[in-house]
């Protein structure tokens, strides 16, 4: 029998055997036994934040990026609640975090002790699950079981809130057991093969068939994106993805139809319309997507691929429900498909495709450039330029920059796009990408920002700058709330109450008082020359990018209305929209 | 295709499918570990599913499981989803909805409390009788029956104490188990 180990102690153990190297987290009471104990080995490499919300949207970014868990400590009371915000955004991107919350002692749990907080009670639904670790003997299994949870099926956050008495106490560590069996809990990975191949078969009938894909390939692993390029290959099939899948299909791929939904293209939108077969591929039939439902692709065959049995049927009904792991199952339609055919259906579906290359043609992406003022969608443009050819990560805040960078900025990869899609958590991207900087070192890793939303949780800037983690916060800063100006506009006789960014900061002072670099520009002729200054300095930047100020985010599906009603860049004024009923929606 | 939900007119108005509602009672088999019964209100409570009625004890001590009856009333769609949603849970490792399944064997136990005297205290006997209600305490101006039988029936039997003298009631909630010999 080995030696015993203090609670605190396993805690670290636990998290190495889970194969962790990097944990971001911030001290207090009731966690000082499990600092004590990080301090005592080099392992585990401890990212220290400035606010816990940061802490957990590092872990997001760094698990997004990599694949792998993301790991968050904090403090009982105020150090949870800080994380709830981060927690929550996890839950609803489906990203594998596993966040450690000290606790006052058990005999003080209910007592209102000093930073008591109901952790388990205030997190119980914004986290997959959650667990009161209340006997140090259960301990490691929880946390072993945690890590399990988080990562497998359907990915998501789990907390293990641990009373301080229990990281005080001795007991006997367990490792992880190489087959983790749940007695309750046992995702499905593995579709159904008949109904695969009813998928299969429908495809080898289909006219106008879309791919229309999701996170979930990116949850599944990077196999999947091969995957799902193989079969598009195969199939000649036009492919689309929500904000979520980006990069699973490059963005320079023949097949791709760009972004769906209520900022996707044109033609990724009417494709979606008038398609006879649907293939959803792990994604969700998120609001943003349908918009109104009763005219969403009404004339389609819907084949819907997903881990999650409670995604089947939720918004959209499916004709075809595949519970399995997209990489499984694109696996064996790609199998499948092989074993039926041996060419693409490109002849057959060519009228299809032909009405698709006229979608394209409007060039929904289209802007009106200036050469006075920096355009938002220039700025991107010439963003993704300057770094075509570096190893690079993109976050993002949350408003019209957000969905510029769905829009403009190329993504070839998986796992390169870090964003806030589900909970739309401004001050996101900036935190999120000093995690990506962490996994990936000597990547170029850029927040595409705005100017509110990165004051939310800018002095994580400070944390890249104490740990070298040269991140670029690339700001357009339009001095508005943009996506909030947009709606008003849209909505509320352009009355724009209290989205105007009044005294903003000198991002460039500020830039410098933290301790990195500041670059600002307001002329396009200037840009390229300023974007090298950022990506030629080897630390943090803030970059700020003065950009015309009123542009709105177009194309645009207007709340209520279907995917063939979509507003275009040429339709000027875009305040008479939206009728009643719309207004009421989000 | 998606013909039922024809008459919504977008993802906001899903809960237009008012009319077809159905009252189904769900068993819920769970491991019985603290926060358990928090875990099911807060899916119900956060996803705007609605209880009707809910028991919950432990059943199986060996393995420490325990078996939770839900009544609630939902469109056919909702129900689908308050089944998976309930899946989902990590701590639950089965659900069955009785009512789809056919005819499931129900039963609720109430206590109930009259006061009262002369002409009414033997006509309150006379239909604990034929109700087959337990007289479980008594004083010279009250009894309390124990009743177990259908929720319509103990409905019934309070509706007639009102005018004898009702005091007060306390019910169990619904218990509910799948005929034939095949168990969850
Ligand atoms: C301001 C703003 C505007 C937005 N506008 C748009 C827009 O125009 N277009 C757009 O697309 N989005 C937009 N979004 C994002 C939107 O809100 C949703 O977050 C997004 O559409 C959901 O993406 P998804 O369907 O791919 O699902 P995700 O949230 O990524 O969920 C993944 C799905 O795949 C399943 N899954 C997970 N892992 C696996 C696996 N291994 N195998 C199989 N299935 C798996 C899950 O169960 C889930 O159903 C916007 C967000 C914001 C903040
Ligand atoms: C935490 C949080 N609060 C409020 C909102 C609502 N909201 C969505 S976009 C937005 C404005 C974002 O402004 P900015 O960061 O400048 O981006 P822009 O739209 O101008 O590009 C707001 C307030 C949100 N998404 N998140
Ligand atoms: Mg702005």
């Amino acid at each position: 029998m080995s030696e015993k180990l203090t609670g605190a102690e396993m805690v670290v153990e636990a998290l190495k055997d889970n194969g962790v190297e990097h944990i971001f987290g911030y001290p207090g009471g009731a966690v000082l036994p499990i600092y004590d104990a990080l301090f005592q080995q080099d392992a585990v490499e401890h990212i220290l934040v400035r606010h816990e919300q940061g802490a957990t949207h590092m872990a997001e970014g760094y698990a997004r990026s990599t694949g792998k868990v993301g790991v968050v400590l904090v403090t009982s009371g105020p150090g949870a609640t800080n994380a709830v915000t981060g927690l929550t955004d996890a839950l609803l991107d489906s990203i594998p975090l596993v966040c450690i919350t000290g606790q006052v002692p058990t005999s003080l749990i209910g007592s209102d002790a000093f930073q008591e907080c109901d952790t388990v009670g205030i997190t119980r639904n914004c986290t997959k699950h959650n667990y009161l670790v209340k006997k140090i003997d259960d301990l490691a299994r929880i946390i072993h079981e945690a890590f399990y949870i988080a990562a497998s099926g359907r990915p998501g956050p789990v907390v293990i809130d641990i009373p301080k008495d229990v990281q005080f106490a001795l007991g006997q560590y367990m490792k992880p057991s190489t087959q983790i069996q749940h007695n309750s809990y046992s995702p499905n990975v593995e579709g159904d093969i008949g109904d695969i191949e009813t998928a299969v078969d429908l495809m080898l009938q289909a006219n106008k068939p879309v791919f229309y894909t999701g996170g979930g390939i990116i949850n599944s692993g990077p196999r999947a994106s091969e995957l799902l390029r193989e079969l598009v290959e195969l199939t000649g099939f036009p492919v689309t993805s929500t904000l979520m899948g980006l990069g699973a299909y490059p963005a320079s791929g023949d097949k791709w139809l760009g972004m769906l939904g209520m900022h996707g293209t044109y033609e990724a939108n009417m494709a979606m319309h008038d398609c006879d077969l649907m293939l959803n591929i792990g994604a969700r039939f998120d609001d943003r997507i349908t918009g109104r439902i009763d005219a969403f692709s009404p004339g389609s065959t819907k084949v819907h691929v997903d881990i999650d049995p409670s995604s089947i049927n939720k918004i959209v009904d499916a004709d075809l429900a595949i519970i399995g792991d997209c990489e499984h199952v694109l696996e064996e339609m790609v199998r499948l498909w092989r074993t039926k055919t041996n060419a693409p259906r490109t002849e057959a579906i060519k009228p299809w495709l032909d009405e698709v290359e006229k979608w394209r043609a409007i060039k929904s992406l289209g802007y009106e450039n200036s050469d006075s003022i920096i355009k938002p969608q220039f700025a991107i443009e010439r963003l993704a330029a300057a770094v075509k050819d570096r190893d690079v990560y993109i976050t993002t805040e949350v408003g019209q920059h957000q969905m510029w960078a769905a829009q403009y900025f190329p993504f070839e990869e998986p796992n390169r796009f870090m964003t806030s899609g589900g909970l739309g958590t401004m001050g996101y991207g900036l935190p999120a990408a000093v995690g990506v900087q962490v996994a990936h070192r000597d990547a170029l890793v850029i927040d595409i920002a705005g100017e509110a939303s990165v004051q939310m949780t800018m002095q994580e800037f400070s944390t890249a700058v104490q740990f070298r983690l040269p991140i670029k916060v690339f700001i357009l800063n339009n001095e508005y709330m943009g996506m909030v100006r947009q709606w008003q506009e849209l909505l509320h006789g352009s009355r724009f109450s209290q989205s105007y960014s009044e005294s903003l900061p000198d991002f460039v002072k500020l830039a410098e008082a933290m301790g990195g670099k500041g670059v600002r520009c307001d002329d396009p002729k200037q840009l390229d020359q300023a974007i090298a200054e950022m990506l030629d300095y080897d630390g943090p930047v803030l970059f700020d990018c003065r950009v015309e100020k009123l542009e709105n985010c177009l194309p645009m599906i207007p709340s209520g209305k279907a995917h063939n009603e979509m507003i275009l860049a040429d339709t000027a004024d875009i305040s008479n929209i939206i009728d009643e009923k719309g207004k009421a929606l989000v | 295709m998606n013909s039922h939900l024809r008459a919504s007119g977008s993802a906001y108005f899903l809960t237009a499918a008012k009319n077809n509602k159905e009252r189904h009672t769900l068993s819920v088999l769970v491991d019985n570990e603290p926060g358990i019964l928090a875990r099911i209100a807060g899916l119900f409570s956060a996803r705007g599913y609605n209880i009707e009625s809910l028991t919950v004890s432990e059943t199986e001590h060996e393995q420490g499981l325990s078996r939770i009856t839900v009544v609630t009333i939902a469109s056919p769609k909702t129900l689908r989803q308050i089944k998976l949603q309930l899946e989902r849970l990590i701590p639950v490792h089965k659900v069955h909805d009785l009512t789809a399944e056919g005819n499931p064997l129900e039963r609720e136990l109430a206590l109930v409390k009259v006061a009262g005297a002369g002409e009414k205290r033997v006509e309150t006997l006379r239909l604990a009788e034929a109700f087959r209600a337990q007289v479980v305490d008594a004083s010279t101006t009250s009894f309390i029956f124990e009743i177990t039988g259908k929720t319509s029936k103990i409905e019934q039997f309070i509706s007639l104490m009102v005018p004898l003298g009702l005091v007060e009631v306390v019910r169990t909630g619904l218990s509910a188990i799948s005929r034939g010999p095949d168990g969850m």
